[in-house]
């Protein structure tokens, strides 16, 4: 079983204990009415599936129930870090440094 | 006519063997679940008579009050029964100046004690992350075998946990079968 760690909780949490919420840091638009049907589609429906590296929600459902952002490869399931939601997607060099 | 049910009342079950190990039903007691701006937990705290834990997990106590920071905004609060009503009434006091939610979940929850130097064996039967690590004296919600419970680690060797009375049979089963094993030290 994955270990995550919550960010409010500061402590490594058994996987049971979250939920998956989606790609992270995808803003919704000022003005939805503005938007065109096909900006309004991507908006709504398209998402990077990256192969790697991954910026992702996650709630702490059984804990903190508090939503933050996590981290993930992928491809090796590996969590590289978590923060606290609302906070910068983490830079490149913040992420070498987590991962080392 | 409506009866009140509440399972596990009276019930015990004690282990005397290498470990010893004791788990029974505490006595009903007023359970609320507390969901206020942590920016007013000290008018909370005035409000309860107990001031509040400030960091996540924590856990205060004093007298038969306790309080458990679940959440960034949200605590769970347990009194003696008969001051269910006195809590009320002061948090609504409180409520025309400093908004909030008190919930009284009193009757949707059972308690239950794990104590002696086989609780960290029994409970781990359960609970999928190191409870040895968490400190005496702090708490968090977590999952016990799918069920959800509140636990807290009151002393090095004693838990509570505080579950849905649906979910209370389900727990204390596994526990049952847990005690039995630790009982014959397989």
């Amino acid at each position: 079983m994955l270990l995550i760690r919550c960010p409010y909780c500061e402590a490594e949490r058994p996987e049971v204990e979250f939920v998956y919420a989606g790609e992270a840091h995808i803003a919704r638009p000022a003005d939805p009415s503005k938007l065109t049907d096909d900006e309004w589609k991507s908006f709504l429906f398209i998402r990077s599936n990256p192969r790697g590296t991954h910026f992702e929600r996650w709630r702490h459902q059984h804990g903190c129930a508090r939503f933050f952002n996590a981290v993930r490869d992928t491809v090796s399931d590996k969590f590289v870090m978590t923060y606290k939601a609302g906070l910068p997607r983490p830079i490149e060099t913040e992420l070498e440094e987590a991962r080392s | 006519m409506l009866h009140e049910h509440h399972p596990l009342v009276g019930r015990e079950i004690a282990v005397r063997e290498a470990a010893p190990l004791s788990i029974r039903a505490v006595a009903d007691c007023a359970r609320f679940s507390l969901r206020i701006d942590p920016a007013r937990i000290v008018e909370a705290s005035k409000a309860f008579g107990l001031s509040l834990p400030e960091r996540i997990g924590d856990v205060t106590v004093s007298g038969d009050r306790l309080a458990v920071r679940l959440g960034p905004d949200e605590w769970y609060l347990t009194a003696p029964l008969a001051e269910n009503q006195a809590i009320e009434r002061d948090f609504a006091k409180l409520y025309a100046t400093v908004p909030h939610s008190l919930v009284d979940v009193g009757h949707s929850e059972v308690g239950i004690e794990v104590e002696g130097t086989a609780a960290l064996l029994a409970l781990r039967s359960g609970i999928a992350f190191d409870i040895e690590a968490i400190p005496a004296g702090t708490g968090c919600r977590t999952i016990f075998n799918k069920a959800q419970i509140v636990l807290v680690r009151e002393a090095e060797n004693r838990f509570r946990i505080e579950v849905w009375r649906s979910f209370a049979d389900h727990v204390w089963g596994i526990l049952q079968a847990v005690s039995r094993e630790i009982a014959i030290d397989i």
